[in-house]
């Protein structure tokens, strides 16, 4: 009897030995699991985090591969795997409500893909300015064509040798260039007898001065990583998940919460349109978002000056820069 | 035929007749099992990386099909852990032999309408059709271990012996049908030794032991195929007519089978391994999709054609074979003991099918094994320093030459089996073989 007793005592320890020990080992911290936005995205989708204090974060993903980053803040992206946890610390100064999000292009629904971390204490930051469009009172969804667009696309290289023959100061302020559209200025330099050509290529030169090589880069891959899928690679409003969207059209969009009117995405590289709107406008575009289009809200995940870098870029759809290396 | 008693070694009968060994068998199994199925449910869902889809589906499945079944025969149950806790509270004990009427279990006989295989081909079928999500899901696949397990308990505490290994286990059946290939056997040494034994300990149990759980009776065996190798009446048999032998391959299909429910494990074998083959390793996105997307009118649509193929095209096209057999062999008997009989032609081709398809995904899978032994639940831990290990494929130049050598042994070897069976069923079996060609050249096709 003591041997049926000693094996029964040693097959349950056994079983409950392999159950116990990986429950006692299992690592507490918070592990944010990662799924596509249609089985409900991050959870949590909430984290709460105390300012100054790191926030150790595991990442898992449960289906297809995701990328972590916190909007607004200088990190790099992590990749978040199927079946693979990795680790990130987070430290914030400040107190506030920041938005992670999917740098990954996991599917139909990835711009959905966000959470928020919820950072208390700390000194109260202090109030952001209104988004400049506000401050111009644009009305950033009504129509903004132009009647008429260049008939060759302007460069910016032919219109800065001609600013050394005529005086462009009036124009080349950020402030200026930021709260006008290209046909306003294209209009605005009828004073200075050069013909149609010839003032497109001085826009054209009057954006480019605006940016720097590096920023447009930035902006080239800021706008790959999170603008292409639905934009287009060359901006012609024909991603990879443009056709998508449409097939899908109102049930895609209701897999989320409420519905919206599914649009087809902007192509900038429509002259009419891109000519027509402000720097100020396509910034309250990209950081407003489209108010229930499938355009995102990018406010909380782009800084501004990665917003200008953005809208510079856009701008290169219409324009020609090269030939100008500054 | 040669055979060798390995029993008369005596330190292999001692282990065989100890408990313990087995018991220790038995135990890290048993735990390795609950860890399968805490794996699925509380581990990663994603099935590379959970012990659960890895160890189950990968390890102990090619383990399964290219070792244990093709040698040792119905080895595997000898020590699978599923019926354990059944048999425990049965009996009333683990190890040691309890009083007579210790146990919990109602004793119940099994329905005589049910004392065949047909259950086994339902619950092989249902898991073969779930396939797709058992196999790439662990939350799924924990909830089929569990099923098994508690499906395995309650039938010990209603029935007598091992009614789920006998009757329901769906793994059990297949095994059962393929260990009759095995160069391994249990038989008595002499039959008049048991003819001669009033008592009948290795069936009704008795101080040495307990009655065969397989429901057996050890003098009658003639095949492997409900032999557990539990080992029971070799510690039971009282004069030591008990042996396990070692024999050559196939020798159980000599005698062929008479009855349907075995011929048509033998079909949905072969049948299931060529959907598999098409399913889950051929490049057809829909088929895979329909697979997968259970409960959808494509699903719907898969599953009728996987019924289609494995209960009525393919037997119907083989009736039509062993028919034309007949014709040839101007034999005017009734086709249905023929079918039965010149079924055992399949028994080779099926398990090479599988041993063919198995290499293809351990092949291409294995190194899962490795990470998944570092971080089993998928965790983030690396206990071997093996976690991180990236996917590879092993092997690939020689897996085609190797899956179409088994394919090709395979066709050989049933056309054997249907050469040794014909005569005694009245067919010729030219036209068996002809299938089990085609049914090879599909194969080869949806492999290569």
């Amino acid at each position: 009897m003591k041997r049926e007793i000693l094996a029964r005592i040693l097959l349950l320890a056994l079983c409950l030995v392999v159950v116990l020990i990986p429950l006692a080992l299992r690592d507490r911290s918070l592990t944010l699991r990662a799924r596509m936005p249609e089985d409900d995205g991050w959870s949590p989708q909430v984290i709460q985090a105390a300012a100054g204090q790191p926030l150790r974060l595991r990442l898992t993903s449960e289906d297809v591969t995701h990328g972590f980053a916190v909007g607004q803040m200088e990190m790099a992206s992590v990749d978040v795997l199927p079946g693979v946890v990795s680790e990130v610390t987070l430290l914030f100064d400040e107190p506030g409500i920041y938005t992670f999000f999917c740098t990954r292009w996991c599917g139909l629904n990835h711009w959905r893909m966000r959470g928020t971390i919820e950072v208390s204490g700390g000194d109260a930051p202090a109030l952001a300015d209104a988004p400049l469009y506000v401050a111009l009172g644009l009305d950033i969804d009504a129509p903004h064509p132009v009647p008429g667009v260049p008939s060759q696309i302007p460069s910016a290289a032919r219109g800065g040798q001609l600013a050394e023959i005529v005086s462009l100061a009036e124009f080349s302020t950020p402030e200026y260039y930021r709260a006008h559209s290209p046909y306003q200025v294209y209009q605005d330099l009828v004073s200075t007898n050069l013909n149609a050509a010839e003032r497109w290529d001085v826009v054209s030169y009057l954006w480019r001065s605006q940016t720097t090589a590096e920023g447009l880069a930035e902006g080239a891959r800021l706008y790959a990583q999170n603008c292409a899928a639905c934009h287009g690679e060359t901006g012609g409003g024909d991603g990879v998940f443009a056709d998508q969207l449409a097939a899908s059209g109102q049930s895609s969009s209701q897999t989320m919460h409420g519905s919206m009117s599914a649009r087809t995405p902007a192509d900038f590289t429509d002259a009419q349109n891109m000519l027509g709107a402000s720097p100020a406008l396509l910034q309250g575009k990209l950081m407003r978002g489209g108010m229930g289009t499938g355009m995102p809200m990018w406010g909380v995940i782009f800084t501004e000056e990665q917003s200008w870098n953005i809208i510079a870029f856009l701008y290169s759809f219409q324009f020609q820069y090269q030939g100008v290396t500054r | 035929m040669t055979r060798h008693e390995l029993t008369r070694f005596p330190l292999i009968k001692a282990l065989l007749k100890n408990r313990w060994p087995q018991l220790a068998v038995y135990a890290a199994l048993l735990a390795g099992f609950i860890f399968a199925i805490f794996a699925g449910f509380v581990g990663s869902p994603v099935g590379n990386h959970n012990f659960s889809i890895v160890f189950v589906w990968i390890a102990w499945w090619a383990m399964l099909i290219l070792a244990a079944v093709p040698f040792f025969g119905r080895g595997w149950c000898a020590v699978c852990p599923i019926p354990l806790p059944g048999e425990w509270l049965q009996r009333g004990a683990i190890l040691e032999l309890a009083p007579t009427g210790k146990g919990v279990s109602l004793g119940r006989r099994w329905p005589n309408p049910l004392r065949n295989i047909w259950m086994q081909n339902i619950s092989f079928t249902l898991v073969a059709l779930f396939s797709s999500v058992i196999l790439t899901m662990p939350l799924i696949t924990a909830v089929v271990l569990s099923a098994m397990f508690f499906l395995a308990i309650g039938s010990s505490m209603v029935f007598e012996r091992r009614a789920f290994c006998r009757y329901l286990c769906p793994v059990g059946g297949f095994i059962g049908l393929y260990s009759q290939i095995a160069p391994l056997e249990l038989r008595v040494k002499t039959t008049r030794a048991c003819a001669s034994c009033k008592e009948k300990p290795c069936y009704h149990g008795s101080e040495a032991g307990y009655g065969c759980p397989w429901q057996v009776f050890p003098g009658g065996l003639q095949k492997n195929s409900y032999c557990g190798l539990c080992m029971e009446c070799l510690r039971t048999c009282p004069v030591d007519n008990i042996a396990v032998n070692l024999r050559p391959f196939s020798s159980d299909l000599a005698t062929p089978t008479k009855r349907l429910d075995e011929a048509f494990k033998a079909f949905i074998m072969v049948g299931a391994a060529l959907i598999y083959a098409g399913v889950l390793l051929g490049p057809w996105g829909a088929l895979k999709d329909a697979a997968y997307r259970i409960g959808s009118g494509v699903w719907f649509a898969y599953v009728g054609v996987f019924l289609s193929v494995l209960f009525v095209l393919m037997p119907s096209l083989y009736a039509l074979a062993v028919k034309a057999g007949m014709l040839l062999a101007k034999t005017s008997s009734a086709v249905r003991p023929a079918f039965a009989a010149m079924s055992a032609a399949l028994v080779p081709l099926g398990l090479m099918f599988w041993v063919a398809f198995s290499l293809g995904f351990v092949f291409t899978n294995a190194t899962y094994i490795l990470a998944a032994l570092s971080d089993p639940l998928g965790w983030g831990w690396n206990l071997f320093g093996t976690a991180n290990i990236p996917w590879q494929p092993l092997f690939t130049g020689l897996l085609a030459p190797l899956q179409t050598l088994v394919l090709i042994a395979g066709m050989l070897w049933s056309a054997e089996t249907a050469q040794k069976v014909a005569s005694a069923a009245g067919v010729r079996p030219l036209p068996v073989i002809i299938y089990c060609l085609l049914a090879t050249l599909v194969m080869l096709g949806l492999l290569l």
